[in-house]
């Protein structure tokens, strides 16, 4: 069936990759909400999972390796009235970009993160990345990953980031009800997404994964900070999913339009007759 | 018999580097460099060097791991290209004004954005003013050869300075070639066991690297390191010299093709020097005095050599694979036409582009440019001094 958000783009990722699944998790989550391709912006880095806005019909900002977080807050900004999302690897968003998504969670963007987390550089063909296990083996690291995996969920709650979650690409179905979740949240919104990388990731395959995650049920209180940080301690045998961590605070255009007293950044001094002359379209 | 293999540019590069066996290699991965390191990732695995591998998150790291282990007294070799390059900027400053001897293996790509994975030359050519001594490539052989010199030259006393040796992304770097490689013993032998100077692990003298340098004396600091890439010229020379009695490979800072009795010649960079001999042998047998100038170091410049060749001609055509955006012409166009502003007599200069993001060059767009040149030549006068080949306008 048709979804509003198909693109015409010839997909270049392997049979049977992750990736898949969160594309169709996405166009669901989008398609569910009653979004439409122009109030959505996908803002994404370098990578596998980087080249995933090219397959939605939304707007795309695609710069460099590990630097989508920085462009989406600054989108978000200057028009609050879009739906920005950042998406790329655990390589981009952790690696290259960690310093970007440490600042991210200080900040509080309204913006959803999402993390296609396959444990590897996955575009460069196979090394290690910051979430691969240790003694990881690759073509570039022959003896195995010498560095712990970095856990990103326990780092954002530590920050107190105001929405922090996981989810399965094999999963599509909950994938999608977590991303809504996260698209509707105001505030920074983290979706760690566990995407198994068939080709250069033999370590944590589907089955690895199936065998091991499950959902938080009900009884399981996400504002408890305490117990977010235990829960999101857990891995190995068993990989909760779901919502870990939830917490409303201000956010960066909070407290940004509350210093400039002015209406969003993307009007202030602009001649619309012009622009609606010359073609330009609001949102609102 | 010199030994003879199948290599690409990456594995000629990461096969020199087995041989000269440094004490620490830092490296991320990039296309398409990727598989140089990979390769040499191997022969850390099975034990064919004794070098510290680190990988680490970023190129801006790598190149700084890379500082840390030659401050230290160890010789160190990293690799990388475009954005990975572009990433390490700030770092390239601080290994060439702390005069350390690293040595680094590019492939050149096209710098984002938007993205493209393929050749040019505005990654390096972006490092240029950072201090480094750049070596290019024609092929798979020259990868190999040059990264062995670039060892000896980068430690040699009166240079201390980090090298570059590029070879063109994807058309040298993964293209298999026949590739002559020499023994182990001999790389050994021919760079010598290397010493750090003032390294930080000579705990009975302290030194500081990189204190606070304001207007009192950072101009003369970099006075100095003006002087000291200056100084570089006659090392490069001799080196290449020795190289060519251990290899029969001779290496000078520039290489003439058919210029002899040439009256027009191409000057140009990397892989496309290959396409251009062809250009050049095809015009000879229709009887066109052409020839062709390869830079080989284009940093430190070779004023002397370049004025010395190029100036008896009549007509150049420059061939830059990267644009400085807004000046007039590219870098290798400014750097000769300049070059030859006091020569005995000057020659009509035009600059051509080309092969921008990996766009393909061909024997017959050099034919085109030297056939431009000349026609420029007779009519006397330069309508155009900036020109593009094989570019949809
Ligand atoms: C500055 C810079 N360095 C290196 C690269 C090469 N590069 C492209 S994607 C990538 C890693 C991809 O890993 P990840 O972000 O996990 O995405 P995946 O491909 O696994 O989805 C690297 C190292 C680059 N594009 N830019
Ligand atoms: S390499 Fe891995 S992450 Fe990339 S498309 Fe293939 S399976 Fe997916
Ligand atoms: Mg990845």
């Amino acid at each position: 069936m048709g979804n509003l958000f198909d693109s015409q783009v010839e997909i270049a990722w392997c049979p049977g990759c992750g990736n898949f699944g969160i594309l169709r998790a996405l166009k669901g989550a989008l398609t569910e909400l009653g979004f439409s391709p122009e109030e959505v912006v996908l803002v994404s880095g370098i990578g596998q999972a980087a080249k995933l806005p090219h397959y939605i019909a939304a707007n795309v900002f695609n710069g460099l390796h590990g630097r989508s977080i920085p462009v989406a807050l600054a989108v978000k900004t200057v028009n609050p009235r879009l739906l920005v999302i950042a998406e790329s690897g655990d390589g981009c968003m952790y690696g290259e970009g960690g310093n970007h998504f440490l600042h991210a969670l200080r900040r509080n963007p309204d913006i959803t993160v999402i993390v296609h987390n396959n444990q590897v550089y996955g575009l460069t063909k196979g090394q290690a990345s910051p979430t691969s296990e240790e003694g990881f083996v690759s073509k570039a690291q022959p003896w195995g990953n010498l560095s712990l995996p970095l856990n990103p969920l326990s780092l954002a709650i530590s920050q107190d980031a105001s929405f922090v979650a996981r989810g399965f690409s094999g999963d599509v179905d909950k994938l999608k009800e977590i991303i809504k979740e996260a698209l509707t949240w105001r505030g920074f919104s983290l979706i760690d997404v566990l995407q198994p990388c068939v080709t250069f990731n033999r370590v944590n395959t589907f089955a690895w994964y199936k065998e091991r995650v499950y959902y938080l049920d009900d009884s399981y209180q996400p504002e408890d900070r305490i117990k977010a940080l235990e829960k999101s301690l857990e891995w190995g045998d068993k990989i909760p999913l779901g919502v870990i961590y939830q917490h409303q605070r201000p956010t960066f255009q909070d407290k940004i339009y509350s210093q400039i007293e002015e209406e969003d950044l993307i009007y202030r001094g602009v001649n619309f007759d012009d622009l609606f002359s010359r073609g330009l379209r609001l949102f609102t | 018999m010199a030994k003879v293999v199948g290599f690409n540019g990456n594995a000629a590069v990461a096969y020199a580097m087995k041989q000269i066996n440094p004490d620490v290699v830092a490296a991320y991965p990039i296309t398409p460099q990727t598989d140089c390191v990979e390769r040499f990732a191997e022969y850390v695995s099975e034990g064919l060097v004794d070098s510290e591998f680190i990988t680490v998150e970023s190129e801006h790291s790598a190149m700084s791991a890379c500082i840390g282990a030659a401050a230290a007294g160890g010789r160190v070799m990293t690799a990388t290209a475009a954005n990975g390059l572009a990433l390490m900027w700030e770092m390239l400053y601080i290994a060439a004004s702390m005069r350390l001897p690293i040595v680094m293996m590019v492939t050149n790509r096209a710098l984002s954005g938007n993205i493209n994975i393929h050749c040019d030359h505005a990654d390096t050519m972006g490092a240029r003013d950072a201090g480094w001594i750049h070596l290019f490539s024609e092929n798979a052989q020259e990868a190999y050869d040059n990264t062995i010199q670039a060892i000896k030259i980068a430690e040699d006393l009166g240079v201390r300075l980090p090298i570059m040796v590029t070879q063109d992304g994807f058309i040298i770097s993964h293209a298999v070639e026949r590739v002559e490689i020499l023994e182990d013993e001999e790389v050994k032998n021919f760079i010598g066991a290397y010493k750090g100077r003032y390294p930080l692990l000579d705990l009975n003298n302290p030194v500081t690297y990189g204190p606070i340098d304001l207007f009192d004396y950072y101009f003369e600091h970099k006075r100095s390191q003006i002087e000291a890439i200056d100084n570089c010229l006659p090392v490069i020379e001799r080196v290449g010299k020795e190289f060519g009695e251990l290899s029969g490979r001779n290496y000078e800072l520039l290489e003439g093709y058919r210029l002899e009795d040439a009256e027009y010649a191409v000057v140009a960079l990397g892989s496309t020097c290959g396409t251009a001999r062809e250009a050049i042998d095809s015009l000879r047998e229709k009887g066109k005095k052409v020839g062709l100038l390869k830079m080989r170091c284009f940093r430190p410049f070779p004023r002397e050599s370049v004025i010395e060749a190029l100036s008896p001609l009549k007509g150049i055509a420059v061939l830059d694979r990267s644009v400085s955006f807004g000046g007039f012409g590219g870098p290798l166009f400014t750097e000769v036409r300049s070059a030859l502003y006091d020569a005995p007599s000057r020659p009509s200069i035009i600059n051509f582009f080309y092969g921008l993001g990996g766009r393909d060059i061909y024997p017959e767009d050099i034919e085109k440019a030297l056939e431009k040149t000349e026609e420029v030549v007779k009519a006397g006068k330069i309508e155009q001094h900036i020109d593009y080949l094989g570019l949809r306008e």
